[in-house]
C-alpha cells in the first residue's frame, strides 16, 4: 500500500471542472513529481491532498487513512506539510518566526530545536537571515524558507509547489540538490514541477497531467526518455 | 521570539526574571503612579492619566483583534458597555444588597473587593458576549466582522436604552437579582456608580493588559495570530486552525474592554451612558489602532496617550475631534496604510535602534 492513494478525483471551482479523475501513488520513501503546463491542475491536486479545496468526489488516502473533509490543519497533524505555490511566506515576520510556525503543530520542543538546526544546516542562508523580514527576502531565499518552514513540521509526506519558479539556474540546482538530500534522510516527497528536465532528474516516479487528467506515469527515468516527454516537456525533438 | 531563546536553553536564574520581570516593572509602575505622580500632579492630570490608561486597555485589546489577527472589528466600545455595565450592577446593587443603603459617590474603602471582582465578571461577561458575536462572523471572510460589530454596537446601545430606572434601595434590598439586569438606568444613564477607579486600578489593569498582550505577541500564540493577518490559507496550510485562532483573539479582545468598561464606569466625573459608548468611542479606539499601527502595542500606547490628551489641552480639538479623527484616518490610509509603527514596536524600528546603538532591545 502507498503512503498516499489519490483514486478518482474530481475538482470543481464553480464551473470549471479543474480535476477529471486523478488518480496517483506516492510510495513512502520516493520522490514523486506531478508535470505539466499552466492551468494543467497541479496546484489543485496538491489544494485537494492538503485540505485547501474541497474534491466533488473521489478518495484520498494518506496512511490508509481518508483526507476528504478532514480540514487543513488537521492534515498537517497527521503528517503532510507544503511549500505552497508563491511560497507563501509570512512577509512582515522574521525567518526565525516563520519557521517556528512551521513548527506550530508540534510540541517537542527540543525536537524542534534540533530539526530547526538541521534546516538551518540545509539551508545555511537562512541561519544568515534569522531576524530579517522574510517579506525582504530574496526569491529564492524565501524559497528555501518555505521549504525549510515545511521541514520544520517534521512531515512523513512533503508537498512542494513549483520550488524552481522564478529562480536563476545555479539556485535552481542547489534547491534540487537539498530536495534530493531530505529524501535521502527519509522524507516523501510529491513534487509539482513544470521544470521537466530537474523534476524527472530527481524523481523516482513520474506523472503527467493535462487539463485536469493524468496522461502518462511511469518511473521517472522512463518518462524522461520518452518521446511524448521529450517533444511536449523536455523541448527536445 | 528573540536570540537569546534560541538554541540552548536558558539558565533557570534568567528565565525566571524573564517571567517576573514584566510584572515586578507593573507594580514599580502601579506604585509610582499611586503614591509619587498622582500627589505630585494634583486631581486633574490624576484623572487624565487615568483616562489614558484605559484608553490603553482599549487600543491594545483592540489591537489584539484589527492589529494581530488582521480582522476588523468596529464595535470595541459595546464590549465596553457590556463590561461596564456588569460591572457597575455588581458593585451598585451590591452594595445596597450586603451593606443597606445607597453606595457613595465616593466608595467605602471596604467596597474595592467588590469592584475587583466587579471587574473581572465584566470581563468575562464581555469575553462571552465576544465569543456569541466571533464564533459566527468570523468564519466568514473579513468584511462581515466589520458589519456585524457595528450591528452589535447598535443593539446593545439600544438595549441599554430601553432598561428600566434604577430602583430605590428599598426596592433593590428586596427585589430578586435577576430583575435587576433589567433596571439599568435606560438613557439616562446608571447614576451613582460608586467611585473605585483610581490611579492604582487604572494603571495596574493597563500594566497588565499591556504584560499579557505582549507575551502573547512574542508567543507561538501569538505568531500564529499574526500568521493570520498575514496570510490566511497558508496558515491554514501550516496547521493553524485559523477560525479558532481569531475567536480566541476576538474574545480575549473583548474580555479586556471590559475590564476597560469596568474602569470607566467607577471613574469620578464619567457617566455611565448608552449615548457614551455608541459607534463613535468604537470609533476612537480604532483611530487609535490605525494611527499606532496594527500590531504594534507601543503605537497603540502612545496613539492612545496623544488621543486622550489632545481634546483635554485643545478645547477647539474636542469639538471638532471626530472630523479630525477621520482625516487622520484618511491621511493615514494614504501615506502610511501600515500605521505609523506598522506591526513594529517602537524600539525595533530602525531609527530608535541606531539611537540605542545597534541593536534594540528585545
Ligand atoms: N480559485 C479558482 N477559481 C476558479 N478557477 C480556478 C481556481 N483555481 C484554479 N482554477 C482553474 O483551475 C485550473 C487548474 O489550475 P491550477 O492552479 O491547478 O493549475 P496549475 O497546473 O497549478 O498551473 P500553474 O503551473 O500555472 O501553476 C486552471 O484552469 C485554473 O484557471
Ligand atoms: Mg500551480
Amino acid at each position: 500500500m502507498a503512503l498516499l492513494e489519490v483514486r478518482d478525483l474530481h475538482v470543481h471551482y464553480g464551473a470549471v471542472h479543474a480535476l477529471q479523475g486523478i488518480s496517483l501513488d506516492v510510495e513512502e520513501g520516493q520522490i514523486v513529481t506531478l508535470i505539466g503546463s499552466n492551468g494543467a491542475g497541479k496546484s489543485t491536486t496538491l489544494r485537494a491532498i492538503s485540505g485547501l479545496v474541497r474534491p466533488s468526489s473521489g478518495s484520498i488516502k494518506f496512511a490508509g487513512r481518508h483526507l476528504e473533509g478532514v480540514k487543513a490543519h488537521e492534515i498537517v497533524r497527521m503528517g503532510i506539510a507544503q511549500s505552497p505555490e508563491g511560497r507563501g511566506v509570512f512577509a512582515n515576520l522574521t525567518v526565525d518566526d516563520n519557521l517556528e510556525i512551521g513548527a506550530y503543530t508540534r510540541t517537542d520542543r527540543a525536537g524542534v530545536l534540533s530539526d530547526k538546526e538541521r534546516v538551518l544546516d540545509l539551508f545555511p542562508r537562512l541561519r544568515e537571515r534569522l531576524r530579517q523580514l522574510s517579506g525582504t527576502l530574496s526569491g529564492g531565499e524565501q524559497q528555501m524558507l518555505a521549504i525549510a518552514r515545511a521541514l520544520l513540521a517534521r512531515p512523513k509526506l512533503l508537498l512542494l509547489d513549483e520550488p524552481s519558479l522564478g529562480l536563476a539556474p545555479q539556485i535552481v540546482q542547489t534547491i534540487f540538490a537539498i530536495i534530493r538530500d531530505i529524501n535521502k534522510q527519509g522524507t516523501t516527497i510529491l513534487l509539482i514541477e513544470q521544470n521537466a528536465h530537474m523534476a524527472l532528474g530527481a524523481a523516482h516516479m513520474g506523472y503527467v497531467i493535462e487539463v485536469g487528467q493524468i496522461v502518462l506515469h511511469d518511473e521517472a527515468r522512463v518518462l524522461a526518455a520518452s518521446d511524448e516527454v521529450r517533444k511536449a516537456y523536455l523541448g527536445v525533438g | 521570539m528573540s536570540l537569546a531563546s534560541y538554541g540552548k536553553p536558558a539558565s533557570p536564574a534568567v528565565v525566571a526574571v524573564d517571567a517576573l520581570g514584566p510584572f515586578a516593572g507593573v507594580a514599580v509602575l502601579v506604585l509610582l503612579m499611586h503614591f509619587v505622580i498622582g500627589p505630585a500632579v494634583g486631581p486633574y492630570y490624576a484623572k487624565i492619566l487615568v483616562d489614558i490608561a484605559i484608553s490603553i486597555v482599549l487600543a491594545v485589546s483592540l489591537n489584539v483583534v484589527n492589529g494581530f489577527t488582521g480582522q476588523f472589528s468596529i464595535g470595541h466600545a459595546a464590549f465596553m458597555a457590556v463590561g461596564g455595565y456588569t460591572a457597575a450592577a455588581i458593585t451598585y446593587f451590591g452594595t445596597v444588597k450586603i451593606w443597606g443603603g445607597l453606595p457613595l459617590v465616593h466608595a467605602d474603602p471596604q467596597g474595592w473587593g467588590l469592584f475587583v471582582v466587579g471587574t473581572v465578571a465584566g470581563a468575562l461577561v464581555a469575553g462571552l458576549f465576544g465569543l456569541f458575536v466571533g464564533l459566527p462572523s468570523l468564519r466568514l471572510r473579513g468584511d462581515y466582522l466589520a458589519l456585524v460589530t457595528l450591528g452589535f454596537g447598535e443593539i446593545v446601545r439600544v438595549l441599554l436604552m430601553q432598561t428600566g430606572s434604577i430602583p430605590d434601595p428599598k426596592v433593590i434590598a428586596e427585589a430578586p437579582l435577576y430583575t435587576l439586569p433589567l433596571k439599568l438606568g435606560g438613557s439616562l444613564g446608571f447614576g451613582g456608580v460608586p467611585t473605585y477607579t483610581n490611579l492604582f486600578w487604572a494603571w495596574l489593569w493597563a500594566g497588565l493588559t499591556l504584560v499579557i498582550v505582549y507575551r502573547l505577541k512574542a508567543s507561538t500564540h501569538g505568531r500564529a495570530f499574526l500568521s493570520v493577518r498575514e496570510d490566511e490559507i497558508a496558515a491554514e496550510a501550516m496547521g493553524i486552525p485559523t477560525t479558532s485562532v481569531k475567536v480566541r483573539a476576538f474574545v480575549l479582545s473583548a474580555a479586556l474592554a471590559g475590564i476597560a468598561g469596568a474602569l470607566f464606569a467607577h471613574e469620578l466625573g464619567t457617566t455611565l451612558n448608552p449615548k457614551e459608548l455608541g459607534f463613535q468611542k468604537s470609533f476612537e479606539v480604532v483611530i487609535m489602532v490605525v494611527l499606532g499601527g496594527m500590531g504594534s502595542l507601543s503605537g497603540a500606547v502612545l496613539a492612545a496617550a496623544v488621543l486622550t490628551v489632545l481634546p483635554e489641552v485643545l478645547r477647539e480639538f474636542s469639538e471638532y475631534r471626530m472630523i479630525v479623527y477621520a482625516l487622520i484616518l484618511i491621511l493615514v490610509m494614504l501615506v502610511r496604510p501600515q500605521g505609523l509603527f506598522g506591526i513594529h514596536e517602537v524600539w525595533e524600528l530602525p531609527v530608535v535602534r541606531r539611537l540605542l546603538g545597534g541593536r534594540g532591545p528585545k
